[in-house]
């Protein structure tokens, strides 16, 4: 009997995520958002079958019937997430509230499976980070004051990271953490909220090269801190994200070739001078040399991927304790492990849809400032699931940072909560812009003698790609 | 909108790599010793059997009735190395089929009803290439020498039978593992017909002969020599075997009789840069194209080597050392028209109603020489039985080809018998490589052990008619 329901509900997971992850894509071909309001109901009944499919072997396999009390109050959290930001927010954009949930609901399936009382934490975690979250979309759109601060914001993230520079608590070869009364904290997760509105307000009020260079010197700052904190995992987002947001704002690539080779010129030098880089790019290079040693977290993690193979080996089935810090850092090769590889890819191609909805944000905003940081949210966003997920299963070096939503983390996952919220605040804006863009009948632009040609004015049809350079 | 772009990509590129890592790595890496995951499935599933071609059990697991696991191996010392064992570690066939063995292919209602009646899962069983009957007689031909057999099929690469003595009872292996493994001069566990590095003596006469006819393609057939049963360059000097005298030798007729005065002359004229080349496209100093453990044949050839080191090496003397598995490699090769199939002993894994899972097939590794020059060579070893040094295979029911070796492997003289060869000669089927430790002459020791496997080989798998 056991075997049974373990066995369909892999199969059925793994349906209901690939098809949820073909809505997510097909949502593109409505243009209305009235149209795309049954396929956003569709996801979110799959979400809650997942759910159900995975927290049921849980129970089954492990006879355990705790789970099921945590199964019923996540699944009360996920619903108040839906509903509540909903009815604040009837505006906001349902794909990304689907998506965030998706991504929580699979934390907590893995987590609670790994460890029980981790899980139990980070549900305490994600709570509060929603009471917090509820209130920035409304923030974000009325404190339009929030692009005069830049100052505000280089000061405080650089005093943050400096903070656990010198009061850090020895953490994995990185000094990254420090606690208050009791509660840990990993600022450089926040920082980087802090960062992007840095640059967005700085490169807003000019891109003259002077500006820049200024500016350049500004995150270099927060970048040095961060590898002195040996926490290059952070450095290396905090770097790609400035390159891309200088990039986007000038529209120059002699900046963005500038700063690969600068990039890669650092690489270097941080090879030849830090041991735990060298050991990194060592067990990327070779892990099976070293599989006792330097090697043993790549291998595991890889162990893990390759038992679990298509359609993993079943929640409870596999053998995920062994990979080191696989709750923060190899989550994902837990997921495959237990879950499979196609439900991997499909949790791949959600963090990439998301991604998509956050560069869309940034073309179709006419604000420069709300664009940059939408562009500079998306930008790490990304490159942090690229890190994590690219790590695990050594497609790069592995760096030791989270899978945004999933991974173990309160910090992280308060961070990128705020950061999504704040994404959902920029989609309110954008609306805004163009609603009044309508109302005065200016002249008209491109885009919306586009779409006036085409008969079609949806007033919420964010997700057309469009170019919008001869605005 | 570039970024969009820019990330897709490397997305794509990352889901591409994972796919592909998925499909190629799955088996090796839940073979590895180091992944605790197959404690998982060992708790799960009993241990499936391992089989002959023919389907007699090589290895099973016995339950008794308090469903305790016992392996047996019912042939006990007959297959101790190429089935190996599967506690103190696994080797052999029980460790490159582990993650068969214990995995469960059975059916999902099969499943259920054991798990209901709280029981393990059969595990898959593995069907080797190996024929009870030729490794029976292999065994036995060795009788109480020290040595290797491998029987091979030149056209597959299926491995047909594999023997290496002295061996040990996979039986009674955890009551023997202390004995076996501070009992470090007879090396028991150690399997010769892959791992064993012996002085190729005679046999390599195949390789030097080959370089000769690369060398000299048109003109090979007019090569002559005068032995008076010993030859000498500067202070070097070597003998024909046991001092015989071959008088006026052709390069076949030098071949045939293994005239070693004659072959160290045509080792002095051979270009040293080309004979690497052949070396090195026989895959000597190289990893070879097997999934199983083996030693790497060694030899040295470079433009330094002195006069001396060039006529002993010629002769297969020397710091040459060769497997048993690699000089039967070279065989199959020339047997089967100068190109070489993969040896491989795990034929096919099926699940516990009998219906298969996986089956392997032959794969080709490439040439080893050309089809001409792979002739020219089993013509030479006709003539070897035929009228040289393996003629007690002349009269037997099907033609044969091969090479002889004694190879001295001290001062005194004392030589391991080789021989390697292949019958029927102008269409071979099988190939048989033997090395008998410190018997003798190869055409005295080895030849008549390879017509009893030859026989067993034929009786097996009867030659068609047609």
């Amino acid at each position: 009997m056991q075997e049974y329901v373990a066995l369909l509900s892999k199969y059925f997971i793994a349906i209901c995520m690939a098809v949820y992850t073909l809505e997510s894509f097909l949502v593109f071909r409505f243009k209305q958002e009235e149209a795309r309001r049954g396929i956003y109901l569709r996801q979110t009944i799959l979400i809650f079958f997942i759910q159900f499919a995975a927290f049921m072997t849980l129970v089954i396999k492990s006879g355990d019937l705790q789970y099921l009390l945590f199964y019923g109050i996540v699944q009360l959290m996920l619903f108040g997430i839906i509903m509540i930001t909903d009815m604040i927010y009837p505006r906001a954009n349902r794909l990304l509230i689907n998506h965030i949930c998706l991504l929580l609901g699979i934390g907590f399936i893995i987590l609670c499976r790994l460890s029980y009382q981790r899980a139990l934490k980070q549900f305490v975690i994600v709570i509060l980070s929603m009471v917090i979250a509820m209130f920035i979309p409304s923030l974000i759109e009325k404190w339009r004051f929030l692009k005069g601060f830049k100052w505000v914001y280089a000061v405080a993230g650089i005093a943050g990271l400096s903070a656990v520079l010198i009061y850090g608590q020895f953490s994995h070869g990185a000094n990254i953490s420090f606690s208050i009364f009791g509660i840990t904290f990993q600022p450089s997760e926040f920082v980087k909220i802090l960062f992007v509105f840095y640059v967005a307000a700085s490169l807003y009020e000019s891109t003259s090269f002077l500006n820049i260079a200024f500016t350049t010197v500004f995150a270099a700052l927060h970048v040095i801190i961060l590898v002195v904190s040996k926490d290059l995992g952070s450095a290396l987002i905090f770097f790609i994200a400035y390159l891309f947001m200088v990039f986007v704002a000038t529209k120059n690539y002699l900046y963005l070739l500038l700063g690969i080779g600068g990039g890669i010129g650092s690489a270097i030098v941080a090879y030849h001078y830090f041991k735990h880089v060298q050991v990194r790019v060592q067990a990327w290079l070779d892990p099976w040399t070293y599989i006792d040693n330097q090697g043993y977290q790549v291998t595991q993690s890889l162990f893990g991927v390759g038992s679990g193979s298509w359609f993993g080996m079943g929640l409870m089935s596999g053998n995920p304790d062994t990979i080191p810090y696989v709750e923060m850092d190899s989550i994902f090769s837990a997921i495959c492990e237990e879950m499979g590889v196609i439900f991997g890819i499909m949790l791949i191609l959600i963090c990439i849809s998301c991604f998509i909805m956050m560069m869309n944000m940034a073309l179709l905003i006419k604000d420069n400032f709300y664009r940059y940081i939408s562009y500079g949210l998306g930008v790490i966003y990304i490159f942090q699931v690229f890190l994590t997920i690219g790590g695990s299963i050594k497609f790069i070096p592995l760096t030791g940072v989270t899978l945004p939503l999933v991974s173990y983390g309160g910090s992280s996952v308060m961070s990128t909560l705020l950061m999504f919220y704040i994404v959902q605040g920029l989609y309110l804006i954008r609306q805004k812009e163009e609603r009044n863009g309508r109302r005065k009948k200016r002249r008209p632009n491109r885009e919306q003698r586009y779409r006036r040609e085409t008969e079609t004015i949806p007033p919420e049809d964010d997700l057309v790609f469009l170019d919008r350079e001869t605005e | 909108m570039i970024t969009t772009y820019l990330v897709v990509a490397t997305f794509l590129g990352m889901v591409v790599y994972l796919c592909y890592f998925v499909a190629t790595s799955e088996q090796e890496v839940l073979n590895n010793s180091f992944n605790s995951r197959q404690e998982i499935l060992i708790a799960q599933n009993y241990r499936g059997d391992i089989l002959s071609d023919k389907g007699d059990k090589l290895a099973t697991t016995t339950l008794d009735s308090e469903q305790n696991e016992t392996r047996v191996y019912p042939y006990g010392e007959i297959f101790s190395h190429v089935v190996g064992f599967s506690t103190h570690g696994r080797t052999g066939v029980e460790a490159a089929s582990n993650y068969y063995l214990i995995t469960s292919s059975a059916p999902i209602t099969d499943k259920v009803v054991n798990d209901v009646a709280g029981n393990k899962n059969p595990g898959d069983d593995v069907y080797t290439t190996l024929n009870t009957h030729v490794q029976e007689t292999a065994y036995k031909a060795l009788g109480v020498y020290d040595g290797a057999i491998i029987v091979t099929e030149p056209a597959t690469g299926k491995i047909i039978a594999m023997v290496s003595k002295p061996g040990f009872d996979p039986n009674t292996i955890d009551a023997d593992w202390e004995t076996l493994t501070k009992d470090k001069s007879s090396g028991k566990l150690l399997n010769r017909a892959t791992q064993g590095l012996y002085p190729p003596g005679s046999t390599f006469k195949i390789v030097t002969a080959l370089e000769y006819i690369k060398e000299n393609p048109d003109t090979y057939n007019n090569y002559g020599f005068q032995c008076n049963g010993r030859f000498t360059l500067g202070d070097s000097k070597i003998q024909c075997y046991h001092g015989s005298n071959h008088g006026y030798v052709d390069f076949k007729s030098s071949f045939a009789k293994s005239c070693n005065s004659s072959f160290a002359n045509i080792g002095t004229k051979l270009n040293k840069v080309a004979f690497r080349k052949t070396l090195d496209e026989l895959l000597f100093n190289q990893e070879l194209p097997v999934k199983f453990v083996y030693g790497t044949s060694s030899v040295h050839m470079e433009e330094s080597l002195s006069d001396e080191e060039i006529i002993q090496t010629s002769i297969g003397q020397g710091k040459t050392q060769i497997t048993p598995l690699h000089l039967n490699m070279i065989t199959c090769a020339i047997a089967n028209n100068g190109s070489l199939m993969k040896p491989y002993v795990v034929d096919c894994v099926t699940n516990s109603n009998n219906s298969i899972v996986k089956q392997f097939k032959s794969s080709n590794y490439g040439k080893l020489m050309s089809a001409e020059e792979a002739e020219i060579l089993r013509d030479m070893m006709k003539s070897v039985v035929t009228n040289g040094t393996a003629t007690f295979l002349k009269n037997a029911d099907y033609t044969s080809a091969g090479k002889t070796g004694s190879a001295e492997y001290n001062s005194k003289g004392d030589s391991h018998a080789w021989f390697t060869g292949f019958a029927p000669a102008d269409n071979p089927k099988v190939c048989v490589t033997i090395i008998v430790e410190g018997a003798g002459s190869g055409g005295d020791y080895a030849v008549p052990m390879a017509k009893r496997l030859f026989d067993a080989y034929f009786e097996e798998y009867p030659i068609n008619e047609e």
